[in-house]
This record gives C-alpha cells, structure tokens and sequence, in this order.
C-alpha cells in the first residue's frame, strides 16, 4: 500500500506550500464528503492530503462591506444554522443544505461542492446566480475568480498547481431581492440533480424586474450562467411572455447528455421548468 | 370446520410485545456478518470480470502469489468441477454445477462482475494489490441482455451445451430459451370466442434487486483435517452447510455454520457467493478468512430478479365475467437458468376463477448477474401485467375494479389455476374489506388518480426443528434454525408462552448453529411462523406433557389428574388437596422427578394457507418534470391469524415499498457494453422515507386451521400488488396506462409529451 501523507496546516502560506510540496499527487481536503468517498472507490490515490480545515479564515461566516465572507471550508450545517444569511440568501443557504444528507452536512463544504467539478453539484448554480467571488490563495498570493471561472469540465479546475479556495464573497443585497435554488430528483432528497437552477433577481419600485440572473447545473460540462435567461426577465413584470421567454432561453442553453439519470430531452425540458419555478420563489422572496 | 381455540382466548398471540432481538440491534450491539473478527483472520477479495461475456483464455497468477502479504489464492481450478443436478432450496432452482459456476466462473464469465479468482492477505490494501497483479487474457464474446434479443435465433449463446427443454422434442440446436413452462385449461378459442370484451397488453419490467442493507459478509475457517466453520449472514445457515459441503467436496457433518445476525434479505441471501471461497482460501493458507462484499459487488454480483416481458390479454362477458386468459412471461434468468417464471405462471391467474386460460414462461439466460430468490419471486412482474388489464377491463366495461375482481376472484372449493382446490382462503373478505375502507370511498383532488391491484402467492410449510427448554429457574429457551428476518424471534417465543403458560418475557429465542439444532429448511416462502411455529408449539406442547408427568409424580396421582392452566399445574383429583405447581416449582425439582426437561420436535408441516393482498394507491403525477408522488396507500391482507401484528403490519408496509420503488425508479441500467451503470445506491434509486406516506395496513383475519394459532404466511404478498396499483393509479391520474417500469419521471415525462403532440 502506497504512504499518504496528511497535513493540517494553519496558515494559507503553508497549505499552499503543503499542495506545492505534494506536486500533482496532493488533494485538497475541506468536509471530504467527495475526496474520501473517491479514495475509497480507487479513483483518486492521492499520495499527499492537505486539510485545510484549520487555515485561518477557512471557516466562519462574516458580514463585511454589507455582504457576507463565507470560510470555504464552513459545513452546510453551519450554513443553514446562520440567521443573517438564510435571511438574505435563502436559495443559496437551501442549495447548500440539499447536498448529501444530514450527516454528510456536517462536513460538506462550497469549495467541496465546488472543486470536485461535477456539473450536478447543487451549491454551484445557487452561487453563481448569487455573483459569489472565490478568494483563491496560491503560490503567487491572493485573486478573486467569479464563481462560475473555476470549473472548466466534469472533475476539472482552472486552479493552478497550489492555489486553493479560502472564502467566498457575497455582495451586498439591494432592497427587493430574492434568490431561489431548485432541482429535479426522482425522490424527495439523498439524490443528485438531473437537473439543477439557481435564480437570483433584485426588483425594481414599481414591481420590474431590475436585475436577474439564471445559472443551470446538469445541462452541460460545466454548471452556467445563462445570461440570456437573465435578460429575458429585465424590465419585465412576472407576466407568461416573460416565463416563455426564460423557458426558452434556459433551453436554448443546454448542451446535456443522455445517461443513466436523464435524457437529452428531458433535461432540456426541465431546464425550463425549473427555471419558471425558481423564478417563482425568487420574484416572491424579492417582492415579500 | 377449524378447532382453533377462540382468538380472545389467547395471553400472548396476537399481542405486541417488544422484539427480543430488538434493543441489541438498535444500540449497534448487534453482531451482523462482518462483525464476526476470529484470532489470526485475514482478508479474502474477488476478482470480478469487466467484461459480460468472454472466454477466459488464461489466469496468471504468479505475481500476484509472489506478493508480500498474500497468502492464498484461489481460482476455479480449486473447486472440484460438480454435476448437473437440480439442488433444491426452498424458492429459487438452480443445478450444482451452475452455482459453483456462479461462484467462481470456469472457463468463461457470463456477466459483469462474474468472480474469476480470488486473493486472501494480511490486509484489503494488500488483497487490491494483489487482484490488480492478477493477470487473465479474455477473448471477448458478443454479449445480450434484453430477454428478447437473448431468445432470438441470432443471438449470442451463452452456453452451447444448453438446449430448450419443455418444447416435447428435444432440439438439435442449442438455445439461450432454458425452458418452456406451459399451463392450459378449456377452450381457449372457444373461451375469447364467448368473450364481448377483450383486452390486451404488453407489459415490461427490468431487473431489480432485493436492495437489503448489509451487503453480503462471512468469515470461514478450514481445518487440516478437513473440518470447517463459516459464519455468515444469510437466510439458513443449514444450505449454506450444504452448498458450501458440496462446493468444498466435503461431508456436511464437517461443516458446521453460525448465522450472523441479517441485515434484510428478500431472498436474496437463500445462496452462497463468498462462503466456498473463504473456505477454500483459509484451506489453501490455514488461517481463517472474512470477506465482505462492497455494495458495487453486491449489485454486480448477487440478487436481483429478473426483467421480463409479460402479454395479457383477458376475454370477458359483459357483465365482468372472466371467460378466457392468455399470458405469455419472457423472464431473464442471468447467466445461468433458473428465473422465477414457474412461479410466475403458478401465480399469473391465481386470484381468479377462469374456464379456459393458457399460460406459457420462457426461462431465457442472459448476460446478467444470476437472479436470486427475491419476495414473491416471480409474482410481482406477472401480476403487473394482468392486474393492469383487469385494471383496464373495469375500465372499458364500466365496473368497479374491486367488483370486478369479487365476481371473478377464487373462494374455496375453486381449482385454483395452478393445481390445487383452495380451502380456507381469505380473497373475497380482503376485497370487501379493502371496498369497505375509508381510503377507497375518499374524495379525490384534482389530479389524484386511485388505482387498486390485488396479489397472491402460496406461502409454503416445508421441514422444521424446534427445541424447547426448560431452565432450573422456569424460564424457557426456544432454539430454531431458522435465522430472524421479520421478528420470527418475537412470534417463535410468543407461541412458546402462549403453550406454556409463561410471560413472553421469560422465554428466550434463540437461533442455533447448524451442530446445535436439527435441519431446518430456510427463512423463505413465508414459512418460518407457519412451519417453525408449528415445530415451536409442539415441542412446548411437549414440554408441558412432560410437566403434567413431573406433577403427576410429586402428588402422585394419575397423569389424567392433572391439568396445565396458565403455566401451572392444576390437581384435578377431589381427593386430594394440592396447591397447584408453578412451572418454576418444578423446574426446581427435576433432579428429584426425573431430569431435565427439554423437548425437540423435527417435522415436515404441511398445509400452509395461501396469502391474498388487495392495495390501494393514490398518485398525483407532476405533469412538466412527470414525477409520481404517492400521496395515499392502503394495503389489506389475509394473513391467517397475526401473531404478533405489529410485524405482520411491518410486513405489509415493508413489501408495499419495495413494490413502489420497483414501479417508480428502481431498475438496473445497462450500457451499450453490458456493464451495469448504477451499481450504488445513489443512481440506483430505492425509495427514501420522506419519498412516501406511512402505508396504512388491514389485516383481515381468515385463520389457518392447519396452524395451531391460525397463521398464514404474510411476507411476499405485499410485494405483489403496488406495481400495478402505482401504475394503475397513475392511470387514473393521466389517462395513461404506463405499460413498462419503472416509471420514472423522464419516462413518464415523454409519455405525457406524446399524448399532448397526438391531441394537437
């Protein structure tokens, strides 16, 4: 059996020493709730574990600057538990806590969710729709990354060797918004999305919708941000043409697959569906 | 007819005290097949093939004995090659030969994930490594796994030797079609000829699996001398004594098995897969081996039941009256024969009384995992198809579908469609209770659809062993052989009480080793309560027998003189003035009145009182994402008399389930390269708890007189009616009649798109 080597440093500096350290055969190692399971199964064997767990600043959620910081290590469980940020983004906190089941949200991390790539992660449309912001710490210091620039295909990152996510940023919160997280399972929970749509709108005094934004899991590589979608809604009451007009645009996006969880045809449909419904939710949020 | 003493009559049965198997299994103290942990044991791994049909060209296997750590390694070659005869255990046939082919394949693997070789060391990292230096050169063969495209004349041949029996002339041409099953009675042509209605589907299924929650598990240890020991989880440890005897070329007396304690089984653990090869690995190393299986292995390897296709069509008069029947089920058996198609033929048409009806099965081998026994086997798949025609004749004749089944279901003193004449039989009181129940008169929203399906199986006797014993305190230990599945404890020592007179509390069940008990058939065909209890109540009724002795001698009077009542015994001489003896009174004094008393009764129980289900099922179907959401279920069931209804309850809402996930989402997915796709839970998709509403339960009590307290078996009949009472339902809500399971929302998704695209 080969040796695996565990670091659980403190500092950012030495985690990415740590991952420099490992080469290509380190992993990163926040709740595990994938890492693990992959090792487990034989395929990941990974020859260096870095938990980052214990960096400062890995875990814990602030406000700052009227937004929120979320530690990229903070579990699910302590997302949903937090008042300010269920209050403000209800469908991202939501998202997050359909991830796995009660005792896999007790581990289960957004930069977890996010860096192990899977286009059905169920945070990472939420995020998107949200405009959240990676802190991406590495070799040469500190950037900002848009949510939707770190998964560049199933099981891959545009991380460069050593860097790793450290916080999350969410902007500050105009007055009438509301964001809204919803997918499609055969069963009620301890599934994976066949489909995923993460909605987040701000409205406008008279009741138009003044900003949105639509992302989609499932219906392609990579989770997206449909911007077309968004657009659809701008200047727009919640009205039929405005939900066809969003319905097609979250279609039009799809490029899926056929496999053991849903067609080409059905996730397209769906698309659509969820992107009508999460509407729903988000528009209500923003108006309530 | 029945001397059956009075239900109210009863102390204990038909209580519902805890399980006494209960707290250690809710504390985790439970010891289940890969708890067992033996001195100096090592690890036993598989290789499994990636492919679904090769020919195995060779097995190298040199680096991988040469590898620190290893210390045996077995492949077929260190099996004796055995004949090609039927061995029979209790529900589910197969011949010697085809399960130590099953066990580990010889000269060619039939399927994805057939065992080729397996490696035991001193830990799994260093099993892993070894079956990774395990080299075999396969020549890869064209490989089939739907049953039709098995049984057409083109298709690959699984084995050359095999050809189609029950055609009346052998063929010269070998076949995949293992064999044809045929049932007839009437006049078939005559009998549609009659009919002013007839109906006609064609149903499909695909293979499921018993999906219990511990995965196969045992550990084995091989004497120099030739003796063995396994402990394992499994429904009867006497045949995996007897397979792994066999399988081993060893006397079954040599082989003694412990049954772990089992984590669901569905009869899905009525075989052996790991127990030969840990044997036979700790024979080549010395020290004892455990295995256990991953649930990827448990799915590739072990269960499921078959996939098939099922056409029915039905004939009736005008007024309902059934007058002819046709079903034709193809099932797949996997790699080697034996799928449930007999039973499915025996219980097609069960439930009805029909003149004239033809019946044929087609047992098909395919490029899957060998089906097991799994609840019902058989019944389920068949009785989605002819309970959704009778669902669609009600329909097309305007009668209620409960009505519609009272007027042609079978009551005693009917030739029953499979042979024999009914007796006893509870179908019409569980229609009318199920027509009587709240549920089906209840209003309906809108968009709710209520379907209704009934369902039948045999529930079989078979051979039994039961001890009882009385301790020096008074208490009593019932011992059987037949491992706890469904709270078999519970009922074993409820009927022990109720013939002793003694609280359930103070008898102890216990299931024994395969060296501390005599043979048992095992825990399937809803036996265990009607057989095992019967052994049970014998051997307590012995033990009371001998205690009416033990009184008689201390007073001495005449054995006559004495009486048993509520666990004492009573002196019925008027001339003398005893105080009556306390169980625990005598147990104290059997040094003085003759020994120890104990009894054991063995025998072959026969009479065991077929089980009928009624289900009722209300949907509402999600008509953009096509998901099906059971909001409603009721099932109903003769169950004889319950003794302990607690578990009988536990039964019908247990078998309900496992119907609604094979209907709804369960099934397993082949790729183009006859792998399977969704071997774990998280793509294989069993209904989680929030998915359903608590199922509501009846039981109707039409009692066994052939069983001392009444029972009949109740296990497999709730598995047999929610596929057609879902999709009946779901009928009900949409106008569509879905004709293949499961019904998963892509699936019912594009059948709602193509009724839309055909009205526009």
């Amino acid at each position: 059996m080969a040796d695996l080597n565990y670091v659980a440093p403190t500092t950012a500096e030495a985690a990415v020493k740590a991952l420099l350290a490992g080469g290509g055969m380190a992993r990163v190692l926040a709740g595990g709730t994938d890492l693990l399971v992959q090792m487990r199964s034989g395929r990941l064997t990974p020859e260096t574990i870095v938990d980052v767990k214990a960096v400062a600043g890995a875990q814990g959620i602030r406000q700052e600057a009227g937004g929120f910081v979320i530690g990229a290590a903070t579990s699910g469980a302590v997302i949903g538990e937090h008042a300010a940020l269920s209050m403000a983004w209800p469908g991202l906190v939501e998202a997050t806590n359909l991830i796995g089941s009660t005792q896999v949200q007790g581990r289960a991390s957004l930069a977890g969710n996010l860096c192990n790539a899977s286009p059905a992660a169920d945070s990472v449309p939420a995020m998107i729709a949200a405009r959240a912001i990676c802190v991406v710490v590495g070799p040469n210091g500190t950037r900002e990354v848009a949510v939707e620039a770190i998964c560049v295909g199933p099981g891959k990152t545009s991380l460069a060797a050593g860097e790793f996510i450290l916080e999350f940023r969410l902007p500050a919160r105009p007055a009438r918004s509301g964001d809204a997280y919803l997918r499609s399972i055969p069963r009620t929970e301890m599934d994976i999305a066949v489909v995923g749509c993460g909605v987040n709108l701000t409205l406008d005094t008279d009741g138009t919708c003044a900003e949105a934004h639509v992302a989609l899991g499932a219906v392609a590589p990579t989770a997206l941000l449909v911007e077309a979608a968004g657009a659809a809604l701008v200047g727009r009451k919640l009205d039929q043409e405005a939900l066809d007009r969003l319905d097609a645009a979250a279609r039009a996006a799809c490029r899926p697959i056929d496999d053991k969880r849903g067609t080409v045809e059905y996730r397209t449909r769906i698309a659509g569906v969820l992107a009508r419904r999460a509407v729903a939710i988000a528009w209500q949020r923003a108006g309530a | 007819m029945s001397d059956l003493p009075e239900k109210s009559l009863f102390r204990v049965v038909g209580t519902r005290p805890i399980r006494p198997d209960g707290v250690d299994k809710v504390t985790g103290k439970a010891a289940f097949g890969a708890d067992i942990h033996l001195p100096g044991m090592v690890i036993g791994k598989i290789l499994r093939s990636p492919h679904p049909h090769a020919r195995i060209v060779s097995i190298d296997t040199r680096k991988a004995r040469a590898l620190p750590g290893v210390k045996a390694l077995v492949t077929a070659d260190d099996f004796p090659d055995l004949p090609d005869v039927d061995f029979e255990a209790g529900e589910g046939a197969a011949t010697l030969r085809d399960i130590a082919h099953n066990v580990m394949a010889r000269g060619k693997v039939l399927y994805d994930g057939h065992a080729v070789a397996a490696v035991a060391a001193i830990s799994p990292w260093i099993c892993d490594e070894a079956l990774a230096l395990i080299e075999v050169k396969y020549e890869v063969l064209p490989h089939v796994i739907e049953v039709e495209a098995a049984m057409a004349a083109d298709a690959p041949i699984l084995n050359e030797n095999q050809v189609t029996q029950g055609l009346g002339a052998k063929p010269d041409t070998p076949s995949n079609i293992a064999k044809r099953t045929v049932l007839n009675r009437g006049d078939l042509e005559a009998g549609f000829a009659e009919a002013d209605m007839i109906v006609e589907g064609r149903y499909r299924t695909q293979p499921v699996h018993q999906g219990y929650i511990e995965p196969h598990a045992c550990a084995a240890s091989m004497s120099a001398d030739g003796q063995g020991e396994v402990w394992s989880s499994s429904q009867g440890q006497f045949v995996i004594r007897a397979l792994c005897a066999k399988l081993m070329g060893a006397e079954m007396a040599d082989i003694k098995v412990t049954p772990a304690e089992i984590g669901g089984g569905f009869g899905g653990k009525t075989t052996v897969y790991l127990e030969p090869v840990a044997l036979a690995l700790s024979k080549q190393c010395g020290a004892p081996v455990k295995m256990t299986m991953t649930r990827d292995e448990v799915f590739r390897a072990t269960g499921p039941t078959s996939g098939g296709v099922i056409e029915v069509k039905l004939g009736a008069k005008k007024d309902g009256t059934l007058v002819a029947a046709q079903v034709e089920l193809k099932y797949q058996a996997g790699a080697f024969p034996g799928s449930p198609v007999g039973a499915a033929c025996m219980t097609a048409l069960a439930c009805y009384d029909i003149p004239n009806f033809l019946i044929t099965g087609w047992d098909v081998i395919t490029n899957t995992p060998k089906v097991a026994a799994y609840r019902a086997p058989g019944a389920p798949a068949a009785a989605f198809g002819v309970e959704s025609a009778m669902d669609e004749l009600a329909e097309r004749l305007g009668i209620d579908p409960i009505v519609l089944r009272e007027k042609n279901g079978v009551r005693d003193g009917v030739k029953a469609s499979y042979g024999p004449t009914f007796k006893d039989i509870g179908f019409q009181e569980t229609l009318a209770a199920a027509k009587a129940h709240p549920h089906y008169s209840a209003p309906l929203a809108p968009g709710v659809g209520r379907g209704v399906a009934a369902g039948f199986w045999f529930n079989i006797g078979g051979e039994s062993t039961a001890a009882v014993h009385i301790t020096e305190d008074g208490s009593a230990v019932v011992v059987s052989g037949n491992p706890d599945i469904g709270g078999s404890r519970a009922s074993m020592a409820m009927m022990a009480a109720e013939v002793l007179g003694l609280a359930v509390e103070k008898v102890r069940p216990i299931v024994g080793d395969t060296a501390s008990i005599g043979y048992s058939m095992l825990t399937g065909g809803s036996r265990t309560t009607f057989a095992t209890g019967m052994a049970v109540t014998q051997a307590a009724e012995k033990v009371v027998a001998e205690l009416k002795v033990r009184a008689a001698r201390t007073w001495d009077v005449a054995e006559d003189n004495v009486a048993w009542r509520d666990g004492e015994a009573i002196c019925l001489d008027p001339a003398k003035d005893n105080k009556p003896l306390s169980l625990a009174a005598l147990a104290g004094h059997t040094g003085k009145t003759g020994g120890p008393i104990s009894a054991e009764v063995s025998l072959n129980a026969q009479g065991a009182g077929p089980g009928f289900g009624v289900h009722i099922c209300d949907v509402e179907v999600d008509g953009e994402t096509g998901n099906v959401t059971v909001l409603r279920y009721t099932a109903v069931q003769d169950v004889g008399r319950a003794i302990h209804p607690a578990y009988v309850e536990g039964q019908l809402q247990g078998g309900a389930v496992q119907g609604i996930g094979w209907a709804l989402n369960e099934e397993y997915v082949f790729g183009d390269d006859g792998r399977m796709q969704n071997s774990g839970f998280l793509d294989y998709r069993m209904p989680v708890a929030s998915d359903l509403p608590m199922i509501d339960t009846v039981l109707v009590e039409v009692p066994n007189p052939r069983h001392p307290f009444g029972a009949k078996g109740v296990g497999e009949v709730p598995i047999v009616p929610p596929l057609a009472a879902v999709a009946n339902a779901v009928r009900a809500a949409t106008g569509i009649r879905m004709m293949e399971l499961p019904i998963s929302p892509p699936k019912m998704r594009a059948a709602l798109d193509a009724v839309a695209q055909a009205a526009e």
